[in-house]
């Protein structure tokens, strides 16, 4: 039987940013799923949800958990990415300031989403918002 | 090395998890970029941090880092010590440099993730 859990994030607010990776942490710890797998899920979502908070106005997490897999998928609504590829580029970075000062926005998300996922998929349209989707067998 | 030996050596204040000070760490990590910190992986370690924010406990939550030092005589926030006590963390403060605080642990024996 399979877990679904939703997850609205707004941006901006650095806050809150991590509630939703932080819960869903706390679900895959119940349902026994192995440590490592958990690890690499977290860091994935959490960078994820982070560049919601970063770039986009508003977004929404939606998580589901069947017995061997788990699907993440992040649709904001914001300014989008003009150059996925470019993006994918580690040190590749548009983040403000501000984002910057919060220990982030060092291009270095992206390839890290990439590196802790089985599946990645970033659609975008410009001046829309960007809907990232990720797999984790487990 | 014991994070009692952290405290000694850094002269520092634990701030929450006083009850796992006498907890090993192997290895420490200095940077004030959490996205450094969450390409490690690494098990059993010590941030070494100036960077005092909430996100700083979540990227430590989420790279299953227990133990944060923060440097430079930054101040953990009512907000933060009530995050890493969810999650089990330990949090000391010092008022050493991030370099005077490396340094000291290194030659005590800390060692470098790469």
């Amino acid at each position: 039987m399979a877990v679904e859990l939703t997850y609205q994030v707004k941006g901006g607010d650095f806050s809150h940013a991590g509630d939703a990776s932080s819960q869903v942490k706390k679900v895959l710890k119940q349902l026994d799923i192995d440590p490592k797998k958990i690890k690499s899920i977290v860091i994935a979502l959490y960078e994820a949800e982070v560049n919601v908070v970063a770039h986009a106005l508003e977004g929404v997490i939606r998580v589901t958990v069947d017995e061997e897999k788990i699907t993440m998928l992040l649709t904001d609504r914001g300014a989008g990415i003009p150059d996925i590829e470019l993006a994918m580029r580690e040190g590749y970075s548009t983040a403000s300031k501000e984002v910057r000062e919060m220990g982030f926005g060092a291009g270095m998300g992206l390839p890290n989403i990439k590196r802790n996922t089985d599946l990645l998929e970033i659609t975008s349209e410009p001046g829309q918002g960007t809907t990232v989707k990720m797999v984790n067998f487990f | 090395m014991k994070i009692s030996e952290v405290v000694r050596l850094t002269g520092a204040t634990v701030v929450c998890g006083e009850e796992k000070t006498g907890h090993e760490v192997e290895k420490g990590f200095s940077s004030d970029l959490m996205s450094d910190v969450l390409t490690l992986d690494t098990e059993n370690l010590l941030l070494i941090t100036g960077l005092s924010n909430v996100q700083a406990i979540r990227t430590a939550e989420m790279a299953d880092i227990q133990y944060i030092l923060f440097t430079r005589n930054k101040k953990v926030s009512d907000e933060m010590v009530e995050l890493a006590k969810e999650n089990n963390m330990v949090l000391l403060e010092t008022s050493f440099s991030l370099f005077k605080t490396s340094g000291i642990l290194y030659h005590a024996g800390l060692k470098p993730v790469y």
